[in-house]
């Protein structure tokens, strides 16, 4: 007795393997260049000045101001980027809509509909470094600049998912309200949301931990906060700093997911 | 809330094209204040009828006229308020898992309430007394602040007819109230609804499968089979002949209560993390 499927699976994975090598050629992937000697030795001494973190008190006073302002960076970027995506992720969802309620939706609010998705994808597909890049040279070095490129991406970001999530729900309650006469709001309130709370909720605080992270990246670009500190300890080769300002990293995110799990449970 | 079907034929807007209608050249007219039964074996348009009524579906063909208007010659705003003026309780109880019963009930009120409002009421409800004097109708008042999710299937039903009790709607369209409750309660239900539409003047319409209950509490009972108008009648004119033709094709129906279709029962799917 032989598996059917067994000829169409090789197949399948043949034709993978083909179509992905000519991908590796292309990406320049050759990992065994990391074990050449001439890249194995420097390598290693990098990594050697990571073993010991720096712990002294003038630094770790310095890193303590910085991660506040990174933390301060995202909390405000994500903030306001709520303030766009909610709106937004509102007027996107198809089961809030009351001429959809019989039949097809009116011609206007599907183009309304249409065009805020299109908003959305413009707003995520330019990532935070460019809108960083570019807020720079507008409002010059500084936060200023992170807080606002992070609001434009997650906007769009938060505004999609939120969009899908709600759609993606069991609609009868919210349908039930607004055939009863309930407005849209009120449906999205008293029928979409409490079966969405925690959902919600646990994707806002992960993008959180994702405007954490990516404030530190936009730090290289003069934006401010701990990956500013970052980039200019890996310049001065200081090993030692930037695995104290890691370890603040991992800190962080594993705070944000402590934060997560509790929402969850509290909303659950 | 006077009530006028024209030849009214509707059918489901998933339906395949070539499929017969689920409505039918339906003609009725329904006085305010009225109180009437839809009878018919499962699948003969109960549900698609009241739908038509409570404008959640528009009739394909003649007109449905509430208070001498048709609604879908409304503007749409104006639709929307006479929605407001109406109450469609569907067959599965439309309430969010995670929600608590006071909010289930009071979310009936919606219409009247603006939207400062039904967000303050989301943080303190706005009638908790309303609330209770319509569960206690149900025998439920102990059920107040419990969560939606910790109730059993007739509890939910119950509490999805609560709600009618707080809407200020003129006309009530119910669609089978009693699938998952047990005759005692079901007598109960019934007897809560219609006194109900009767000290608020309502017109109250509800589909049962129970037959011997409709005839009970009905002065009136429209037959519908296959999408089209058996019969109109005062229920003492419902002789067990024309009940016997109503369910010709589906004997066991009629004689007993309602078949055994607990409502669905959605579980409230765990929270999963996302990473989009």
């Amino acid at each position: 007795m032989r598996d059917p499927a067994w000829p169409a699976r090789v197949c399948a994975c043949l034709a993978a393997a083909v179509v992905l090598a000519p991908l590796l050629v292309l990406a320049e992937f050759r990992p065994w260049v990391l074990l050449s000697p001439g890249s194995l030795e420097p390598t290693l001494r990098f990594l050697a000045d990571f073993a010991v973190p720096r712990f002294d008190a003038e630094f770790l006073l310095l890193v303590a101001r910085e991660t506040w302002r990174t933390v301060a960076m995202a909390t405000a970027g994500l903030t306001l980027a709520l303030l766009a995506a909610v709106p937004l992720a509102l007027l996107s969802v198809r089961t809030l809509s009351l001429s959809g309620l019989a039949g097809r939706m009116a011609a206007a609010p599907a183009v309304l509909r249409w065009a805020v998705r299109a908003l959305l994808a413009v707003l995520r597909s330019v990532p935070e470094l460019i809108w960083a890049l570019v807020f720079v040279r507008v409002v010059g070095l500084g936060a200023t600049a992170g807080v606002l490129a992070i609001a434009l991406t997650y906007a769009g970001m938060l505004g999609k998912v939120y969009g899908e999530i709600l759609e993606s729900s069991e609609s009868h309650a919210a349908t039930a309200l607004m055939r009863n006469g309930a407005g849209r709001l009120q449906a999205f309130l008293y029928g979409l949301l409490p079966a969405n709370a925690a959902e919600l909720t646990s994707y806002t605080v992960y993008r959180w931990e994702c405007a954490i992270r990516s404030s530190a990246v936009l730090g290289f670009v003069g934006a401010g906060g701990l990956g500013q500190q970052i980039d200019a300890s890996m310049k001065m080769f200081n090993g030692a700093e930037v695995s104290t300002m890691l370890l603040v990293f991992v800190a962080l995110v594993t705070l944000s997911d402590r934060l997560s799990a509790w929402l969850r449970r509290m909303l659950g | 809330m006077r009530l006028e079907l024209r030849a009214a034929g509707a059918r489901h807007p998933a339906a395949r094209a070539d499929a017969p209608p689920a409505l039918n050249q339906l003609s009725a007219v329904v006085q305010p204040g009225e109180q009437l039964a839809v009878i018919g074996p499962s699948g003969a348009g109960k549900t698609t009828l009241l739908q038509v009524i409570a404008c959640a579906l528009k009739a394909q063909s003649g007109s449905v006229l509430l208070e001498e208007r048709d609604p879908w010659q409304l503007p749409r705003g104006e639709l929307q308020r006479l929605r407001g003026e109406l109450f469609l309780a569907p067959q599965v109880p439309p309430l969010p898992p995670r929600q608590r019963v006071v909010t289930a009930v009071l979310a009936g009120r919606l219409p009247q309430l603006t939207l400062a409002q039904s967000v303050r009421s989301l943080f303190y409800p706005s009638d908790i007394e309303g609330a209770a004097r319509a569960l206690s109708a149900f025998d439920l008042a102990d059920k107040l602040f419990e969560r939606v999710d910790r109730l059993s299937g007739g509890e939910r039903q119950r509490v999805g007819l609560a709600r009618a009790l707080v809407s200020r709607a003129r006309l009530l369209l119910v669609d089978e109230p009693l699938s998952a409750l047990d005759p005692a309660r079901a007598e109960q239900a019934l007897l809560a609804l219609t006194r109900f539409a009767r000290e608020t003047g309502a017109t109250l319409v509800v589909s049962l499968h129970d037959v011997p209950l409709a005839l009970r509490h009905f002065p009136r009972v429209i037959g519908l089979r296959a999408g089209t108008l058996e019969f109109d009648l005062p229920c003492a004119e419902v002789t067990p002949q024309r009940l016997g033709a109503l369910y010709a094709q589906e004997p066991d129906e009629l004689a007993g209560p309602a078949p055994a279709s607990e409502p669905l029962l959605v579980p409230a799917p765990r929270v999963a993390m996302q990473c989009r």
